[in-house]
């Protein structure tokens, strides 16, 4: 008898608390090493960031005229320091939080905007369809970093204008994801059920389509995020994004060109940053991806 | 299969126009005068006006971009307000430049891709595997502008091997088939073919070592076959994927050498694009952004027309 109890124990759903679908991702997440890692990693870049105020040994701005480009290890400066003296440690850290910043902020902007549209698109269908993606196509028909690179020129360098580049070069590919799901899922049956048994279009979006497109379009998103830090960095290296003498690790490869001969593994610091940075990013999204078990 | 093929080319033609328009008003969404490049703040007005009429800067924006488009299709892409010269002869001296060094990054970065990736695909978990895996994610994670100063420093700065900027010795506009101007291409193109390199190696590797494990394989290694002989049928299943993702790669490309051009002062598109950003050179913006597109939409269409003749399913479709 005790056996048929606790089998019983076990089927019942009120006796084993239901975990969540994330709290499932989470787990797969933590028995994946490099996932692990990565996130770790990523973490300590972006609280090294975040708390850059209250951490960084000097000033970001400060100059000195006779300290410039020390070497890696140097007195008062772990890391030396730029071609205009100032601390290149506290400026990596503090150039952490606009890098990452134009790096999230874009994908966050597509992710809301390019859903929004191909939900609509993809919902609705027919001619509205039409014409939402046939004009998508047209921008689907640039090459990323030329449409960014041609956006932000056209408007003029800054920070704000290259947030606005490179969420528009992001809309039409989020766009592509979230129509193609919602036209997917838009011919279910249950939807149709859904449909028969009086539910609006507006709650059908929220509980059976949004519920649907959000997991792909987020994992697409989350693959973006490298992108965008790599050209919004890319365009601050053109002298099109973030303007000095704010510290930006794009801007920051470009001002330290110049010193590629008198000390070149500082002026390859800010580019390694980035470079650790997109690949911890990249590799936690594909443990994500796995996790959630989607296939794009 | 002519069916096909018209439908595709029907399919194009809206993009290309699309695309033209997108090309003429983007550099409109500047706010000042395009003018400002050229006439001096207290210039008098009525200079103002010549230059305006000149420029046809003084007519509705609709009719500027009809008469922009009709020009262009006569290959007539106006004049640079900075220099005067030909938009549509600067920009196809710079587009041959940009050319060369995308093709030779192509070869590369498509080739050492197929090449790696169906090694790891057919010894998916082996130690060739992991290397691919480690190139795929390193190429999609690095930023290539930062890969090229990098390999300045190593190999012009530490090794002094080859040079670390220009397309020549003493900065000549001419490309020549020799030593010195090859070794000017090798640092840029190796940089630049980690772009394909990267996504390559990932979609040869999944394609083949998901063909691999399919019935057919088995069967046909059942039936005695050479191993030459299954990755031949192996590979005709992978080529039409390949060959579509390629497609998009090498079109990326072009976009993509405007940082690596800037980094290596390589004469070719992404320079001139610079230099026009900086100058406010409207005529030779709207020029480049346009050409560097339709080359993008014929590549893809090149593409799609190539596909049924890899894979008759599609012409069945």
């Amino acid at each position: 008898m005790p056996t048929a109890v606790v089998a019983l124990v076990l089927a019942s759903p009120a006796a084993a608390p239901r975990r969540g679908y994330w709290h499932g991702v989470a787990r797969q997440l933590a028995r994946n090493p490099v996932a692990v890692v990565s996130a770790s990693l990523l973490l300590l870049i972006v609280l090294a960031a975040l708390f850059a105020p209250w951490l960084a040994p000097a000033d970001p701005y400060k100059a000195s005229m006779i300290r410039r480009l020390l070497p890696i290890g140097s007195v008062g400066h772990l890391l030396g320091s730029d071609e205009l003296g100032r601390d290149m440690l506290t400026r990596l850290m503090y150039g952490g939080r606009l890098s990452l910043l134009m790096g999230v902020l874009p994908v966050l902007f597509a992710f809301v905007i390019g859903t929004s549209i191909g939900v609509i698109a993809g919902y609705v269908g027919g001619w509205v369809n039409m014409a939402i993606m046939r004009t998508f196509d047209v921008f689907y028909a640039f090459p990323s970093v030329l449409l960014a690179v041609a956006i932000a020129g056209a408007l003029g360098p800054g920070m704000s204008n290259s947030l606005i580049a490179l969420t528009l070069v992001f809309v039409p590919q989020v766009v592509r994801v979230a129509e193609s799901v919602t036209t997917q899922v838009r011919q279910l049956d249950y939807v149709d059920a859904a449909r028969l048994s009086g539910a609006g279009p507006l709650s059908i979006i929220r509980v059976h389509v949004l519920g649907n497109v959000l997991g792909p379009v987020f994992v697409y998103a989350t693959g973006l995020v490298s992108v965008s830090l790599i050209l919004a960095s890319g365009l601050s290296f053109l002298g099109l994004g973030v303007k000095p003498p704010e510290a930006e690790w794009g801007l920051m490869l470009n001002t330290l060109r110049s010193a590629i001969y008198i000390n070149p593994t500082l002026a390859a610091l800010p580019g390694a940053m980035i470079f650790v940075t997109s690949m911890a990013f990249n590799l936690l999204a594909d443990g994500v991806r796995s996790a959630m078990d989607i296939r794009l | 299969m002519l069916a096909y093929l018209f439908k595709r080319l029907l399919y194009t033609l809206p993009i290309a126009l699309g695309v033209t328009l997108v090309s003429f008003t983007l550099v409109y969404l500047a706010p000042g005068d395009p003018l400002n490049a050229i006439a001096p703040a207290d210039a008098p007005a009525d200079v103002i006006e010549t230059l305006k009429a000149t420029y046809g800067l003084d007519r509705p924006m609709p009719v500027r971009y009809a008469l922009w488009l009709t020009r262009a299709l006569h290959g007539d892409l106006g004049a640079s307000i900075a220099t005067g010269r030909s938009v549509a002869s600067e920009v196809l001296s710079a587009a041959g430049n940009t050319l060369l060094l995308a093709a030779v990054a192509a070869v590369a970065g498509v080739g050492i891709g197929c090449v790696l990736g169906a090694l790891a695909g057919y010894h998916a978990g082996g130690w060739v595997d992991r290397i691919a895996s480690a190139v795929s994610v390193v190429g999609v994670s690095v930023p290539h502008y930062w890969l090229g100063l990098v390999l300045t420093i190593v190999f012009s700065v530490k090794l002094g091997w080859l040079p670390a900027m220009g397309a020549g010795p003493g900065g000549s506009g001419e490309w020549l088939w020799d030593a010195d101007h090859l070794s000017c291409l090798i640092l840029p193109a190796a940089t630049l073919s980690v772009i394909p390199m990267g996504i390559i190696t990932r979609t040869v590797r999944a394609l083949v070592a998901d063909t691999v494990n399919q019935e057919f394989v088995v069967a046909l290694r059942a039936r005695g076959l050479s191993s030459a002989a299954v990755f031949r049928h192996v590979a005709k299943n992978a080529a039409p994927t390949v060959l579509a993702v390629a497609g998009l790669q090498v079109g990326y490309l072009m976009g993509g050498s405007i940082l690596v051009e800037t980094v290596f002062a390589w004469p070719g598109t992404g320079f001139l694009l610079n230099t026009a950003i900086f100058q406010r050179d409207i005529p030779l913006l709207q020029g480049i952004i346009l050409v560097l597109c339709l080359f993008f939409v014929a590549l893809n269409l090149l593409v799609d027309l190539a596909q049924p003749l890899l894979d008759p399913r599609i012409r069945r479709a």
